[in-house]
């Protein structure tokens, strides 16, 4: 047992070393300085305390969409459907928040009621990717970029029609909200707010517990691993699929509730960011273990956040930090896969 | 709008369908295999960028379509391989290429951004050309074009009634009974998965050199072009006829979108522009909807008169994956 | 051509599964080859067709030895094999699957090969349309493509693998006409089956496999009773069965009919009593895992009721069964019973269905202690269900079903056990009965079918038997109903009843 933890971590490390190799290689084809570029990622994220509260703020969506992918993936799911759920999860709060803000109600409640309308807003969505593929049959990558479209376009629509800005309808999305509605944040400057920091530390928890501790996760293992048997064992198959789905999407509408009340303070073109396929990295990453998904998803969002400033300070195009994200995860999969192909041969010697 | 004009907008939504043509095309054949390439949307932001930075390194338009079509086959060795001899999820490292395609395009062709490369010119065929209606529509366009016509009925003759072709399906279909039959099973889908990359590949430079000339980076639109090129080949049902149908009809929509936008002023620009992404997507909806158990027992319910056709559409519109399809191969 | 086979041994791991087999086939000839399931007909045949390796011996084809090293190198040899599921493409036309695997230039030439398609389809008197999909033709027209397409290819040896199961009748005379007219050509055929009533017909001779070995060659005239004897061995159970006290009826199929994978049970009939076992005998693939299927609510049946514990379940699902009581062990223990990758305390709470929201580790664990101690499993809480072996898979399937039971459908719940695990099983079973539990079981054991069961049904090409008693049924007789033999005198029964 021990020597397959190792070897596996030889894999693992050896993923990582060559998905640095090449990053410096595209580094050097493009004529940047290697070390300066990482240098610079480095200090962009943890140079300052500016620096670093923009890390979590980024983390905060991350680690709420990976948390909530790691269900999906329990259930066998690839939910690429995410980015569509956490922007319906944005619009949902944007709703809210217009349909609260001129009734004099406590705004510390108009928020909260914000954040469960933008749950409510992800989880929908997300059932609805789960009943194309439960009882349309498509296949739930199709039907998930599909509905992200359609998020889209609705985002669209609204910004751009009944939600735009009085005037000229812009790309930088609709009417901000008064402060007062903003989640409150650790000083005026940044947007990092400790409630939602809190919010996507609790959420990985409360994954990490669901599939590792409860009867409702293991159950939900089972029909990922082998839904024939699980059916033989007397788990209902389907249901758990759509509480799986209902479940990403609670997570994927509190990441879209968060990136409007703390954010953006109103609903932009982009509310989901990436976050959602990016969450498919992390997990990827991560072996869809919850164990190591904060960590992970903090050092992907460090990368996001040190390699804004590349343009200005190196004159490099910031998805650098899309790369070196990327191929981390591309070379510890094909390492995954290296493994077990030497390991087949010399189990064959044997 | 005059005749003329509609001729002219139609035969440029035809110009603007080829690069689908070539991405859906190549899909197909990849797929008819056996193996799913998910890379496809970072491919052609890939291939574009590429094909765009060489063409313009060398001045010479055919070495930028030469290196979209390497740059494509290449991902494609990646996908086969990692699918093929290390057997991983073919849709884990799809999806990772497609995002690391990506932003590699961003990346590398941020210097390049916004310059003016080659651009290729309108090849009107000297007799063709002057036929009324046909004329306009079809022999008014650039090489890339009359080439995305040729590759549409090539393919279609090389899966449908070469030898190789049949191989092809049988390696799809039932790679054992291929294997039986002496097919090298694991050689050809490497073969043509990085044939379908290869031609997929294409894709881009058409885009960049051609169709929206230039690179431009997160706006040059191009993101989500290749999700669509994959949902069409499954419309498509893995013919090459019927993908460039779906190919043509997306190029369409887009285009409605387009002049639509003044007769709607109720429905703002953008909208129109993102609308044709979900259409085409939610059609594998009706691909594959008669699948389904209670589709088939509510079918069985209604009246004849309106069962019948209900049932040929869903059968016309039904598509079967080949068996294999995202499946390793593996001998006794 | 003539085949000979030359001391061919093959072993997977452990097992045996052709023990220095010689035999001498005579060019012209129609070769049979008898035995019961993992006897090692398929195994043969397998290396002949060039499918697998064998460990040692030689093949040698008109005399001269040859290395088949991949089946499309047999076809080159001249040796074809047609297999139960002929390996064809369905989705396919018949002749795109006729002409593939042919060699020749870029472009198949259609025309010339539809042509030579229906001039050998007329010598034989086959009806193929090259134009129909294949996957629209019967199994006996399959078949029929894949004779004509290997004769095409220049085959001289056919091996024909169980060719008459699920085939109609005629389509089985225009078979044995064309099988007959071919070796009169000087084509070699091999013809593997379980049914004693075509083999005896057809074949020149009868070569069969026990357990590995070659323990005879039978030549015309033929005599059942000693092609039972050297198929099934002689060994009588003698006695160690201990007859249930059968109580009161906890399933009823009342006039059932299914169809699944082109076999069709009709008007099965059959009441099951709490405290009984019956065995479920026949050949693989003649309806009894259809049967045990719908007893289990996997299958649903197109007619008839099932009345289970007092309630028609016919057409509900598998919980609706399970929550009345029953419990379903499939034969694939890790694909279908078990679930890899999780351990097994994972799969006793999964079974116990305990209730709450988050899991109790201590007392899981010391479910699964006990649990493992009390059946004796070679694992422990924290292990994966992979790397137990097949016979503790089986006793963790046990393990996992829950108390009380009404009835236990089990399909070949020995397999691929050695004998402690085999006794241990059926102790174990056996103290279910006598809590009340019914069993019925699939067994390719004729020794277990008779020492297990009190009563015990028969299939053979989807007709199912009345129930027999097991007292009142010999060896013999048994291997005689599972080859297909001596069905006529049910039907004078029930005419008679």
């Amino acid at each position: 047992m021990r020597r397959a933890a190792w070897s596996s971590a030889l894999f693992q490390i050896g993923g990582v070393v060559t998905a640095l190799l090449l990053t410096t290689v595209v580094l050097i084809a493009s004529k940047a300085p290697p070390f300066a570029a990482f240098a610079n990622i480095i200090l962009g994220s943890v140079g300052t305390w500016n620096n670093f509260s923009q890390v979590l703020v980024s983390w905060v969506p991350l680690l709420l969409s990976t948390a909530g992918l790691l269900i999906t993936f329990a259930v066998g799911m690839w939910n690429i459907g995410i980015e569509g759920q956490i922007t319906l999860g944005g619009i949902f709060t944007t709703w809210a928040l217009r349909l609260l803000q001129t009734s004099g109600w406590n705004p510390t409640l108009i928020i909260a009621l914000a954040i469960a309308a933008g749950v409510v807003g992800g989880a929908l969505w997300a059932m609805l990717a789960g009943a194309l593929k439960t009882f349309g049959g498509v296949n739930e990558i199709f039907g998930g970029l599909g509905l992200n479209f359609v998020a889209m376009a609705i985002n669209l629509w609204l910004i751009f029609g009944p939600w735009k800005r009085p005037g000229i309808a812009s790309m930088s999305g609709t009417v901000p909200f008064p402060q007062a509605l903003w989640l409150p944040t650790v000083n005026p400057q940044s947007s990092l707010s400790l409630a939602a920091v809190v919010i996507a530390v609790v959420s990985i928890l409360v994954v990490f517990a669901l599939i590792q501790g409860t009867y409702f996760g293991l159950r939900m293992k089972a029909v990922g691993r082998n839904p024939r048997a699980a059916h033989l064992l007397g788990i209902p198959t389907w249901q758990y699929m759509m509480a799986s789905f209902a479940l990403c999407g609670v997570f994927a509408g509190l990441a879209g509730a968060v990136q409007v009340t703390s954010v953006y303070h109103r609903l932009i073109p982009a509310i989901s960011s990436g976050y959602g396929y990016l969450g498919l990295m992390v997990a990827m990453l991560v072996n869809y273990q919850a164990a190591w998904a904060a960590p992970v998803a903090l050092f992907f969002a460090a990368v996001n956040v040190g390699s804004i400033q590349l343009p200005i300070v190196l004159r490099l195009d910031s998805s650098l930090g899309g790369v070196l994200q990327d191929t981390l995860v591309l070379f510890v999969l094909l390492g995954q896969g290296f493994r077990r192909f030497f390991q087949k041969r010399t189990g064959d010697e044997q | 709008m005059t005749t003329q004009a509609l001729l002219i907008n139609l035969g440029g939504v035809l110009t603007s369908a080829g690069p689908i043509v070539f991405a859906a095309t190549g899909e197909t054949i990849s797929e008819r295999a056996g193996v799913i390439n998910l890379s496809m949307n970072g491919m052609i932001l890939l291939t574009a960028m590429g094909g765009f930075a060489a063409a313009l390194a060398t001045k010479n338009l055919a070495v930028g379509f030469v290196a979209g079509a390497l740059i494509g086959a290449a991902v494609a060795a990646v996908v086969a391989f990692a699918s093929i001899t290390l057997k991983q999820s073919q849709v884990a490292v799809g999806f990772v290429l497609a995002l690391l395609c990506r932003d590699l395009s961003y990346f590398l062709g941020s210097p390049i951004m916004g310059q003016t490369g080659p651009r290729l010119s309108i090849a009107p065929l000297p007799f063709l050309s002057g036929i009324p209606v046909v004329g306009t529509l079809f022999f008014r366009q650039d090489l890339m074009t009359y080439l995305s016509f040729l590759l549409i009925f090539g393919a279609w003759i090389f899966v449908f009634h070469t030898r190789p072709g049949l191989v092809l399906r049988g390696i799809g279909e039932r790679p054992a009974a291929a294997y039986v039959r002496g097919a090298n099973v694991n050689l050809l889908r490497y073969v043509y998965t990085i044939a379908g990359g290869a031609i997929a590949g294409l894709a881009g430079p058409i885009y960049s050199l051609s169709v929206k000339a230039g690179w431009k980076g997160t706006i040059s639109g191009l993101d989500g072009i290749g999700w669509i090129a994959l949902a069409i080949t499954i419309f498509g049902g893995w013919k090459p006829l019927r993908a460039a149908f779906g190919a043509y009809l997306f190029a369409l929509l887009q285009w409605l979108g387009l002049i639509l936008q003044p007769a709607l002023p109720g429905i703002p620009a953008q909208v129109l522009q993102v609308a044709p992404f979900p259409l085409m997507i939610l059609t594998l909806l009706l691909v594959n909807f008669g699948d389904a158990e209670w589709v088939a027992r509510t079918l069985a319910r209604l009246p004849e008169p309106a069962r019948r056709p209900v049932a040929r559409l869903l059968r016309a519109l039904h598509v079967t994956p080949p068996a294999s399809l995202g499946t390793p191969f593996e001998t006794e | 051509m003539q085949v000979e086979l030359r001391d061919i041994h093959k072993h997977f791991g452990k097992v045996h599964a052709n023990a220095g087999i010689s035999l001498d086939i005579p060019a012209g000839s129609i070769q049979g080859i008898l035995g019961e399931n993992g006897a090692g007909k398929s195994t043969l045949m397998k290396i002949l067709a060039g499918a697998l390796h064998p460990d040692s011996g030689a093949i040698l084809l008109d005399g001269t030895s040859v290395a088949i090293h991949a089946p499309a190198n047999a076809i080159k040899h001249g040796v074809g094999m047609l297999h139960q599921d002929p390996l064809d493409f369905p989705p396919m036309k018949v002749l795109d699957n006729f002409i593939l695997g042919h060699e020749g230039g870029l472009f198949s030439e259609r025309r010339s090969a539809a042509r030579s398609l229906k001039e050998l389809a007329a010598q034989f008197d086959f009806l193929l349309d090259p134009q129909t999909y294949v996957d629209s033709l019967t199994v006996g027209e399959r078949q029929q493509l894949e004779i004509l397409r290997l004769l095409w290819l220049g085959a001289r040896v056919l091996i024909l693998d169980e060719p008459t199961t699920g085939i109609s009748l005629p389509q089985k005379e225009k078979l044995f006409a064309t099988l007959k007219k071919l070796a009169a050509e000087g084509k070699t055929i091999i013809f593997v089956s379980h049914k004693l009533e075509d083999v005896e017909f057809l074949c020149n001779r009868i070569a069969v496999l026990r357990q590995g070995e070659l323990v005879g060659v039978a030549e015309p005239p033929y005599e059942t009773h000693r092609l039972v004897e050297m198929m099934f061995g002689r060994e009588v159970s003698a006695g160690a069965r201990t007859p249930a006290a059968p109580g009161e009826t906890v399933l009823s199929l009342a006039a059932i009919s299914l169809s699944h994978s082109r076999l069709d049970l009709r008007d099965v009939s059959l009441e099951v009593r709490t405290g009984e076992v019956i065995g479920l005998a026949g050949m693989e693939g003649s309806g009894q895992s259809i049967l045990l299927g719908a007893c289990a609510g996997l299958l649903h049946p197109t007619a008839g009721a099932i009345d289970f514990r007092g309630r028609n379940l016919a057409g509900r699902s598998h919980h609706a069964f399970r929550r009345s009581g029953a419990a379903y062990l499939p034969a694939a223990r890790l694909e279908e019973g078990l679930i890899p990758g999780l351990t097994l305390t994972d799969h006793f709470i999964l079974s116990e269905g305990l209730s709450g929201l988050f899991i109790d580790r201590r007392k899981s664990i010391r479910l699964a202690e006990e649990r493992i101690e009390l059946f004796d499993i070679k694992g422990r809480p924290e292990s994966t269900v992979e790397s137990l072996s097949g016979g503790n898979q089986q006793r963790l399937l046990l393990a996992l079903l829950r108390s009380p039971l009404s009835l236990i459908l089990l399909e070949h719940p020995t397999r691929g056990l050695d004998i402690e695990s085999t006794m241990y099983v059926w102790s174990r079973l056996k103290q279910r009965c006598s809590q009340g539990a019914a069993i019925l079981f699939i067994s390719s054991d004729l020794d277990e079918i008779l020492r297990y069961s009190d009563r015990l049904l028969v299939f053979f090409s989807g007709r199912v038997s009345p129930p027999l008693s097991t007292e009142e049924v010999t060896v013999e007789q048994l291997g005689r109903l599972i080859g297909g033999k001596g069905w006529e005198r049910f039907d004078a029964e029930a005419v008679h009843a």
